[in-house]
């Protein structure tokens, strides 16, 4: 129900951190984090997950399987 | 990316190229120049007689801004705009940035208050430091509320201190309210294309209300926006320098139209500056082998665009975190931990009696040149010559050539002198490399030109520069490179008609690839 950061890409720019409309985004020990119970995979704000559509590294925004994917209320 | 696939970018079509531009030339000034009444003096050296009062009080201390300031003021940029709303292919986020010379990963970013104390810590140790700038190392401006926090931090507690920003312009019209509310009043868009179909092949995509947006379409976004946001500027009466890459084969022949757009929408200033591209920065260029322009080519484009709108020459594509004059960069005296350390006592009256004393200097500079022009004015030739400047700035010749990082270029004509460009040289003299084989490199760099003016120089390098053809001057030691750049074209006309030299035209010269580091 989620996606991740994959730490080892991420610059550390910042840019995803304000567009998620969940909140799910701090800085933590130098890099970004995405807090799994709060993302929605933006369903309901917006077409495309925001994090990926700005983050400037490819596929460093990704789903993390280890959460069942996140179904709309 | 195959968009540069049907892309020349082998150095084969060089010549070609740069007869292209020499052609634009041509039809570019028939129609573009005018008199020289409207033309304000800052990216060239002109008197200030010819600018209006109230733009010169905005430039006469922005190293940026103006040539001639340069040489006697300082900036520094902070790092509080790490995010970005747009991808370029000359950039790489996961890596140093090339052409906006990012202080990558590693490096530190700043909180708007750390970056405050950073600017006072340098305010009080750089007396002639004038300018502060936010840079990035992403856009300032998709980081809107850090960038203006910090505006305001230094406002308050520096007032000053001159702000300016440089952007790519995506978001620029939502800011221009905020931008003037915080007096900033110098602003820097990076535009290298008004065509969209040129720009697709720049930049892959932007991030555009909620979505990536690719190919033409994120191009001709970027394009209106960037357009739209310089036309604010203007009416809103903000000084907006204008930023182009130069990238051979993708947009060099279009640069003389963006000049064109830029300029009918009220920019001050253009600045076309070199593509720098290897594969180690990791950038799409770099690992494409596109290559950038050499020296001659950059001068033919800027000569091309020089109608009635300034060219700034004198562009270090310094880091987002730069401090000290532009030849040079001081950042790493100013890292956080030293900052935090020092007793900081901002002395705005010490300040200001210093830079009295450098604009006493800076008079005596334009007066030398103008007394030592005198003779030179009934001179006729229209012989032009290049030569390669060590300085530490001042506007003097005061840098042993052994330890110059960078050399300056001078154009001299019957005109006088004047500031075309630079030419780095200090990433060749790093890791290990000895005299030897620094030499030929620094040769390559200013193969252009006829002499080197030095404040010393050794034995050795002195014969290898005479059997380049290149005269190493170390008479005019510490004294103003203008005055006495005038004074070497005057003897160089006698020699040249008593037959004592033959003048030959030089060849071309390279520039350097790599980002402005700390030396």
């Amino acid at each position: 129900m989620a996606f991740k950061i994959i730490t080892s890409q991420c610059t550390a720019c910042s840019a995803c951190e304000p567009e998620c409309p969940n909140n799910a985004i701090r800085e933590k020990d130098g890099t970004f984090i995405i807090k799994p119970e709060k993302c929605t995979e933006c369903l309901g704000y917006f077409d495309d997950p925001q994090c990926v559509a700005v983050c400037p590294v490819d596929d460093t925004c990704v789903i993390d399987n280890s959460y069942p994917r996140y179904v709309e209320a | 990316m195959d968009n540069q696939a049907s892309v020349p970018n082998t150095g084969s079509d060089q010549g070609q190229n740069l007869n292209q531009i020499l052609q634009q030339v041509a039809e570019h000034k028939g129609c573009g120049t005018s008199s020289e009444g409207g033309k304000a003096s800052c990216g060239s050296s002109t008197a200030p007689e010819d600018m209006d009062p109230a733009v010169w009080e905005k430039v006469k201390n922005h190293p940026c801004y103006s040539e001639e300031a340069h040489h006697h003021y300082a900036r520094m940029h902070v790092a509080v705009a790490p995010a970005c709303n747009i991808q370029c292919n000359y950039c790489n986020r996961k890596y140093d940035c090339a052409n906006e010379s990012r202080p990558g990963v590693v490096s530190e970013k700043l909180t708007p208050e750390q970056a405050s104390r950073k600017v006072l810590a340098v305010a009080s140790t750089i007396p002639q430091m004038t300018v502060l700038g936010i840079a990035g190392p992403g856009d300032p401006l998709a980081n809107p509320e850090k960038t203006f926090k910090t505006f305001d931090l230094i406002f308050n507690a520096a007032p000053d201190i001159k702000l300016c920003l440089s952007t790519n312009g995506l978001s620029l019209p939502d800011h221009v309210e905020t931008i003037k509310k915080y007096n900033v009043d110098h602003v820097t868009i990076t535009i290298n294309m008004v065509d969209p179909e040129v720009g697709q092949h720049i930049y892959p995509w932007i991030y555009w209300n909620h979505k990536r947006v690719t190919g033409i379409e994120a191009a001709r976004i970027l394009h209106e926006r960037q357009m739209l946001g310089l036309e604010m500027l203007t009416a809103a009466g903000i000084l907006c320098k204008v930023n182009s890459v130069m990238i051979p084969g993708i947009n060099d022949k279009h640069l003389v139209e963006v000049n064109k757009a830029v300029k009918s929408r009220g920019a001050f200033l253009h600045n076309i500056m070199p593509l720098i591209s290897a594969p180690e920065h990791g950038t799409v260029f770099g690992l494409n082998g596109q290559r950038g322009p050499t020296a001659q080519e950059l001068k033919a484009l800027q000569d091309s665009c020089e109608g009635e709108m300034n060219m700034m020459r004198h562009c270090r594509q310094c880091r987002a975190d730069a401090v000290g004059l532009l030849g040079e960069d001081r950042s790493s005296e100013f890292s956080t931990e030293k900052v935090m350390e020092m007793d900081i006592q901002y002395d705005a009256e010490g300040r200001k009696a210093y830079q009295e004393k450098v604009e006493v200097e800076r008079q005596a500079t334009v007066l030398a040149k103008q007394a030592e022009m005198t003779d030179l004015e009934a001179e006729f030739s229209d012989l032009k010559v290049l030569i390669a400047v060590a300085t530490k700035g001042h506007g003097r010749v005061n840098e042993h050539f052994g330890h110059a990082q960078e050399f300056q270029i001078y154009e001299l004509s019957t005109k006088g002198s004047k500031f075309v460009g630079h030419r780095r040289v200090d990433l060749y003299c790093q890791g290990g490399y000895g005299e030897e084989d620094t030499l030929p490199t620094v040769i390559r760099a200013i193969n252009d030109c006829v002499a080197v003016f030095v404040a010393k120089i050794g034995g050795c390098p002195k014969d290898s520069l005479k059997a380049a053809g290149i005269d190493p001057v170390d008479k005019y030691a510490h004294e103003f490179i203008e005055q006495s750049a005038v004074k070497y074209f005057k003897e160089y006309l006698t020699k040249v008609k008593s037959g004592e030299i033959v003048h030959a035209e030089r060849g071309d010269a390279d520039i350097r690839q790599g980002a402005y580091i700390a030396a």
